[in-house]
């Protein structure tokens, strides 16, 4: 009797576990990021290479570390430490990883929360420009580009030119993080007693308002335009390797593997639990959902292509009846090109007189956007033109910061557990206290994104260390599971778990094909991000082509930065290995030289795997 | 003679309708939009509604310029178009060759632009004066920006469920040590008694068994 040995969180049960996962995997980028993807490369087309990343690069990773995890019984750092000492750095990489990413991923949270403040007005602050300081006029930043343009980039925002210049902070945004992290922090308070019941409404609440979007969208005119340009396979596109390339990456990040969050969640789990279920479920689902998300997305975009298409021809018809005087909407949009061609015929010269602006609406088709581009830009511009627009865009809103916030839930986790495995907490602070200590210091270190340059520095954060470093810890897991610890015992290890050994095709993809691929990748990456000097848009109001963004190539100590991000996560491991193999090496030499009798390698390989085992 | 005589009675006539014509410096171009504005409940422009506007223009100057005593003979129009658009020039109370400048109707239009717009059903973009601008509506603002009550509702609500369930906990441990205390407490009793109570046993109560002391503690 007694309290010596603490009981490790358990999931109340297996749906909890599996929202979790899937609330994991399914985050934003889901909706912003894999429509934009779908568009540019070739519609229906794209989707060969993305079935074909998800098959042989993205389940198999995706079993390999929930295996890992349920087997273990530990956190990132945990489980490689116990796997092999020398691949401790791993866990650490992933845990920097996920540190980092918290904290630029939370700012993204606080700008959702911001505009779904700003949704209950009537009319949406987006709809229309402010006027100018002497009251004749709009604001002339705004006037140039749409208030849609200005709300974002000047209201919520308020970017500076360019990423040196640091602004100061802007406090409707700090106070909108201090929302986000306390919402976090709220949804973490009891581990994963809390956050397993956070989830039943953070993961599904999506799917209904997708559902929502998915009816209202099809209903809207210029819907089919929209889907019929999205899935319009163009099978050239398929040549292009950066196609490849593209697919590979969004599968793998899109996942969330290397992250260090899979593991943990898996680490609470029964041990006989069938996780290759669990895994193929969470991946089919994953990718499902980027395809049902992407059709809502691409209705509301037809839709506002075909407002513009229609407001360009509305501007022209006014023109022309105007310069000839002819009946009041005698020219309507159906009729537009007969009276053309009519007038051509009759009074060419004065037809020539007139400036008709060119409309294709194609080129609307072409406005991709994605990122926050789509959402804060594109989507809230359509919401306008949408009867009973608060309500749509509160539900939008509210449906980006749910999947958002069960993707924080993996990314803090995979934080979390690591430090509480490693027993660095002191025994007297309870958890929920560590938490919300944990949750400030974020907070407090992400308010460099609240500055004016704010935005610049959550792009160079999102390309640079959610990239490169993930590919790096992944490569070392694929290695460090079916090399090091050994496919014999891996597969012993599954055994266990889930009643049988894995088949032929996760051996062949463990074995061969997924670290080909993501060694591919990764070298494929790095070539394309080495030929140039990296670039940003910039937002500057005084650049001869405002409204177009600006693009200003990083100085250098950006860029210094930019590969400080990139490879201190991944030092860990060589270090990790470094130090390990030097303090073997000592202590071997050490014991070589006073030799007693009943020091013999047996006890002493004991020994080191006991101290491996409790650190 | 006769014929200069009746060659400046005509022109008399026409000199006097000289003063509205398109690019006059005294005259302003309208450009009504019918169908754009009310859709199927449009009405017909007929010579009723030109009265109506030329009645609207003579109200408008009324009010701008008070004590003038402006008519609707005082608003010529011409150059009417299917468009609908047409010139007018006003002319004075006083003296029907004398027309006004554009800035005193320009300021008369802008004072009673809405009644205006409302006598005809439309709106600044459907009747249209050119080169008079439409005055901007500002944005309304009201006094607490409405986002910063839904920041305090939602964040109100999210700061008392952390302190609800930080107590909640707080009081939980509590509460499980004082039990764990108790409970330990409720086993060193039962070193003394084996859970029989007292009452139950008809026998005689052996001292040996209630020194607790001779029991090694838990």
């Amino acid at each position: 009797m007694g309290s010596s040995v603490e009981e490790r969180p358990k999931w109340d049960n297996k749906i909890q576990y599996l929202l979790t996962c899937i609330g994991f995997a399914v985050g934003i980028g889901n909706v912003w990021r894999f429509p934009y993807l779908c568009q540019i490369y070739g519609g229906g087309a794209f989707l060969i290479p993305y079935l074909i990343a998800l098959v042989f690069e993205g389940l198999p990773l995706l079993y390999l570390e929930m295996a890992i995890g349920q087997r273990l019984r530990l956190g990132s750092i945990g489980a490689w430490n116990s796997i092999s000492p020398f691949l401790g750095g791993v866990g650490i990489a992933s845990m920097i990883v996920s540190l980092l990413i918290c904290l630029f991923y939370n700012t993204i949270m606080a700008w959702i929360l911001w505009y779904f403040f700003h949704s209950f007005q009537n009319p949406l602050p987006w709809t229309q420009c402010p006027l100018n300081e002497n009251r004749t006029g709009y604001n002339a930043e705004c006037e140039k580009s749409t208030p849609v343009n200005y709300f974002w980039y000047r209201e919520t925002l308020n970017i500076t030119r360019s990423i040196d210049d640091s602004g100061s902070l802007q406090w409707g945004l700090v106070i909108c993080l201090a929302s986000a992290w306390c919402v976090l922090y709220i949804c973490f308070i009891k581990g994963i007693e809390s956050i397993g019941k956070a989830v039943y409404v953070t993961t599904t609440f999506p799917y209904l308002v997708l559902t929502i979007f998915l009816v209202r969208g099809l209903t809207l005119p210029g819907a089919t335009d929209g889907l019929v340009y999205l899935f319009t396979p163009d099978w050239d596109i398929l040549m292009n390797p950066q196609v490849w390339l593209d697919a590979a990456t969004q599968i793998f990040f899109s996942l969330s593997v290397a992250f260090g969050g899979l593991i943990a969640f898996a680490s609470y789990n029964d041990e006989k639990n069938n996780c290759e279920r669990d895994a193929v479920l969470v991946g089919i689902i994953n990718s499902a959902t980027s395809l049902y998300a992407s059709i809502p997305i691409f209705s509301i975009l037809g839709f506002k292509a075909n407002n513009a298409y229609n407001a360009c021809l509305q501007g022209n018809i006014l023109d022309l009846t105007n310069e000839f005087d002819i009946s009041d909407q005698n020219i309507t949009t159906e009729n537009y090109d007969d009276w053309l061609a009519y007038l051509n015929r009759t009074f060419p010269d004065k037809l020539a007189r007139v400036v008709l602006t060119p409309c294709d609406l194609e080129k609307f088709l072409d406005q991709s956007a994605s990122g926050t581009g789509l959402a804060f830009i594109a989507f809230t511009e359509a919401v306008i033109s949408m009867p009973g627009s608060q309500v749509w865009a509160i539900l939008f809103f509210i449906m980006l910061f749910s999947l958002g916030l069960s993707s924080m839930f993996g990314n803090l986790e995979g934080v979390l557990t690591p430090i509480r495995d490693l027993k660095l907490v002191p025994k007297w602070i309870p958890s929920s206290v560590f938490t919300g200590i944990a949750c400030l210091m974020c907070f407090l270190i992400a308010l460099i994104f609240t500055q004016g340059s704010g935005n610049y520095w959550v792009e160079v954060f999102n390309s640079y260390v959610g990239s490169v470093p993930l590919l790096i810890i992944a490569v070392f897991e694929v290695i460090g599971v079916i090399y090091i610890r050994g496919m014999k015992t891996f597969s012993d290890d599954i055994l266990f778990m889930n009643g049988r050994r894995p088949n032929i095709y996760w051996k062949i993809c463990w074995w061969f094909i997924s670290p080909v691929m993501l060694v591919v990748v990764f070298i494929a990456y790095v070539v394309i991000q080495i030929q140039k000097h990296p670039v940003y848009p910039a937002w500057n109001p005084d650049y001869e082509e405002f409204p177009d963004t600006e693009t200003v190539p990083y100085p250098n100590w950006v860029f210094a930065i930019i590969i400080l991000l990139s490879s201190v996560p991944v030092i860990p491991i060589p270090l990790v290995a470094i130090y390990r193999l030097i303090r073997r090496e000592m202590r071997r030499s050490s014991t070589s030289g006073d030799l007693t009798p009943h020091c013999n390698d047996g006890l002493e390989v004991e020994n080191f795997q006991q101290m491996s085992q409790s650190t | 003679m006769l014929e200069k005589v009746l060659f400046l009675l005509c022109l008399t006539p026409a000199l006097a309708q000289e003063p509205c014509f398109p690019g006059s410096s005294h005259a302003y171009k309208v450009r009504i939009s019918i169908k754009t504005a009310l859709g199927n409940q449009a009405y017909v422009w007929n010579d009723n509604e030109m009265y109506l506007f030329r009645a609207a223009m003579a109200f408008a100057l009324r009010s701008y310029h008070n004590g003038q005593e402006f008519n609707v003979s005082n608003i010529m129009v011409c150059n009417e178009t299917p468009r609908v658009s047409f010139w007018f020039v006003v002319s004075s109370p006083e003296n029907s060759s004398v027309l006004l400048k554009k800035g005193d109707v320009e300021n008369a239009i802008r004072k009673s632009r809405n009644r205006i717009n409302g006598a005809f059903l439309l709106t600044d973009q459907t009747l249209e004066f050119i080169d008079i601008p439409p005055t901007l509506a500002a944005p309304v603002m009201p006094v607490t920006p409405p986002w910063l009550i839904v920041f305090g509702v939602v964040m109100g609500a999210v700061g008392a469920g952390i302190i609800f369930l930080l107590v909640s906990s707080l009081v939980q441990s509590k509460r499980k040590k004082n039990k764990k205390t108790l409970d330990e407490d409720r086993e060193d009793m039962r070193g003394i008694e084996n859970g029989l109570g007292c009452d139950n046993l008809g026998g005689v109560y052996n001292t040996t068994f209630s020194d607790g002391d001779k029991f090694t503690p838990m």
